[in-house]
């Protein structure tokens, strides 16, 4: 079903309200000069949990197209607009009591939190490549600014100078490929794109067109999502990025951009046949998916084993969780989409945990190195067992919600028959575990001499880390509504 | 008329030509010139594949929306360029290097 523009607002609110909430707390930022500081955390949160409360609301019935066959409003993208809406109210409350953001004005902070979650929710609805490139642009453009938001800070600065960089030529190089694929196709529609490409035969010079059209275009999901050979930004501007940043950059434009990679090649490139997409032929891109696959997660897991620096550390091991998420992508089944969606909600609260409590050692210790984290143990017991739980959950270790992510991931895989696949995920999750566990020992088993000082955490940091804490143990006794939501949330429009 | 092909050739060597740039050079605002063909080399195909066939001006259209987002990305990225050379003085890539060790 395709609707008009008048029609489609009905299905639009959740935009609608995070558009007014930025222009609300842009005003409240220059007009009320000595409540701003309560008021903008308040307008904010209240944006994001009404746009929340109407996602969840819309009907979940049928798959249809708004405005015009811009935007795809299926179960999908309203999986992922909850997720991506859910993952900025923890980052938002996160970062209400750090340090390092609470030197700078804040006002700024929570309009381009609300511009980047927008932009967020266009890209994990957008059917065209028109909105596709503007939505990764308005999320790409809000995110230079924020990792660059400690004016003063010449890391801050350095990572955001290479944050723009990076991404400016990798869009570019995608935007490139879209024109080829435009040329080819006759159309910027991605259903209409794979109706053309299936009335074709791709071969010869047109099949050399698409592989360079795969390659470019994978340029530019390759660097939102920091997979390998796209992940040479990554370290460096987690490292530099102050650390609530850099917890939300890690989960959320990532996961956006797991959403628009599997909506261009799935949508786009492939077609549904039964419970398996068929991809078009002349190109075997699955493979080189694969190939990006276990590139990225070997990488990410070798380079995060000699860290010393805990943010870069966390940054390679979420290249790495990258690398997991898109072996659920390749497989092309119903099965492989639902174990990554189960692996990104997972990763949602045991990586945003991880860096919480990184923040939240930062507040006093203004530290990242893992030596200064020696006796943590018995600084602050809550605090020690809390990254434990998120590390272990990191790994993958049964009773917590990492655990059910790895299980969907490695069961979807050999459901396939792709034993060696399989095969180096387990390695590498193996490997993971040696560096995530180097962490908890320098934690809990290393003392240094000095006597013990309890770690002051404020209570709304307290009530958050209990709040991710929960779905890290409890999901694995509650998975099957999980697994129920997940299984719906698989349907694409035009798709299976 | 001229041929398609000829914008396609043209549009080609401008990617190559900014690809070079952003690759070589170290000043960060002349990289920021080689996004800025990266970016003109796609618009260029866009216009043309558009104008050469009979299937719209969807083409043309993105070519506009093109335009719009690169100035806003260029003028996010002069904003950064002029805060990195109040820290550092410099605005040479090479001595932005403190988080590669």
């Amino acid at each position: 079903m395709n609707l008009g523009n008048l029609d489609s607002l009905n299905f639009f609110y959740p935009e609608l309200i995070l558009l007014g909430g930025i222009l609300l707390v842009v005003i409240s930022d220059i007009s009320l000069k000595g409540l701003r500081v309560r008021i903008n955390p308040l307008l904010t949160l209240a944006a994001l949990l009404l746009a929340l409360f109407y996602t969840l609301q819309t009907d979940h019935g049928s798959a249809m197209t708004l405005f015009e066959g811009m935007l795809a409003l299926d179960n999908f993208a309203l999986y992922f607009k909850v997720f991506l809406l859910v993952a900025g109210i923890l980052v938002l409350l996160g970062s209400l009591h750090s340090e390092e953001l609470a030197s700078v004005h804040q006002g700024e902070f929570h309009a381009l939190l609300l511009a980047v979650t927008l932009g967020m929710l266009l890209m994990a609805n957008s059917a065209h490549l028109v909105m596709l490139y503007l939505s990764l642009e308005l999320v790409s453009l809000t995110s230079y600014i924020m990792v660059g938001y400690l004016r003063s800070d010449r890391l801050s600065n350095e990572a955001s100078m290479k944050y723009i960089l990076f991404g400016a030529v990798s869009t570019g190089a995608m935007l490139y490929g879209f024109s080829l694929l435009y040329g080819m196709t006759g159309s910027l529609d991605l259903f209409a794109i794979r109706d053309a490409l299936l009335a074709q035969e791709v071969v010869g010079f047109n099949q050399v067109t698409l592989v360079l059209v795969v390659v470019l275009t994978t340029a530019g999901f390759g660097f939102k999502t920091a997979a390998v050979p796209f992940h040479f930004w990554c370290p460096d501007v987690y490292t530099g990025a102050p650390t609530p940043v850099t917890a939300f950059l890690s989960v959320a434009p990532k996961a956006a951009g797991f959403a628009i990679l599997v909506r261009f090649f799935l949508g786009g490139l492939s077609q549904p046949s039964g419970e398996q997409w068929a991809f078009i032929s002349g190109i075997d891109w699955p493979l080189v998916l694969i190939a990006v696959s276990v590139m990225t997660m070997t990488l990410g897991n070798i380079a995060a084993l000699t860290q010393n620096n805990l943010k870069r550390m966390l940054a390679y091991s979420s290249i790495a969780h990258a690398g997991y998420i898109l072996m659920g992508a390749v497989l092309l089944t119903g099965t492989g989409l639902k174990a990554m969606l189960v692996y990104l909600f997972v990763y949602l609260f045991m990586n945003l945990g991880a860096f919480f409590v990184v923040t939240v050692i930062f507040n006093s210790e203004k530290t990242f190195e893992l030596q200064d984290y020696n006796g943590m143990f018995r600084r602050s017991p809550f605090l020690a067992v809390a990254m434990s739980i998120f590390l272990l959950s990191l790994i993958g270790i049964p009773p917590f919600a990492g655990f059910l992510g790895k299980l969907y991931i490695f069961g979807a895989v050999i459901d396939q028959g792709l034993y060696w696949f399989a095969l180096v995920g387990a390695l590498n999750a193996a490997v993971a575990a040696f560096y995530y566990m180097r962490v908890m020992k320098h934690m809990i088993l290393e003392n240094d001499d000095r006597p013990p000082t309890p770690l002051r955490i404020s209570t709304l940091n307290v009530a958050l880390l209990v709040l991710l804490l929960v779905p890290n143990i409890l999901l694995i006794v509650f998975w099957s509504p999980i697994d129920r939501w997940t299984a719906n949330s698989i349907t694409l429009f035009g798709g299976l | 008329m001229i041929e398609l092909k000829y914008f396609l050739l043209i549009s080609a060597f401008l990617f190559s030509l900014g690809v070079f740039g952003v690759l070589t050079r170290r000043n960060a605002v002349n990289v920021l010139m080689g996004v800025e063909l990266i970016l003109n080399s796609a618009n260029l195909n866009l216009v043309a594949f558009s104008r050469y066939s009979s299937v719209g001006i969807d083409g043309q259209m993105f070519a506009v929306f093109v335009i719009v987002v690169a100035a806003a990305e260029v003028a996010v990225a002069l904003a950064i360029v002029l805060t990195l050379y109040r820290v550092l003085n410099t605005v040479n890539l090479d001595r932005a290097d403190v988080l590669k060790r």
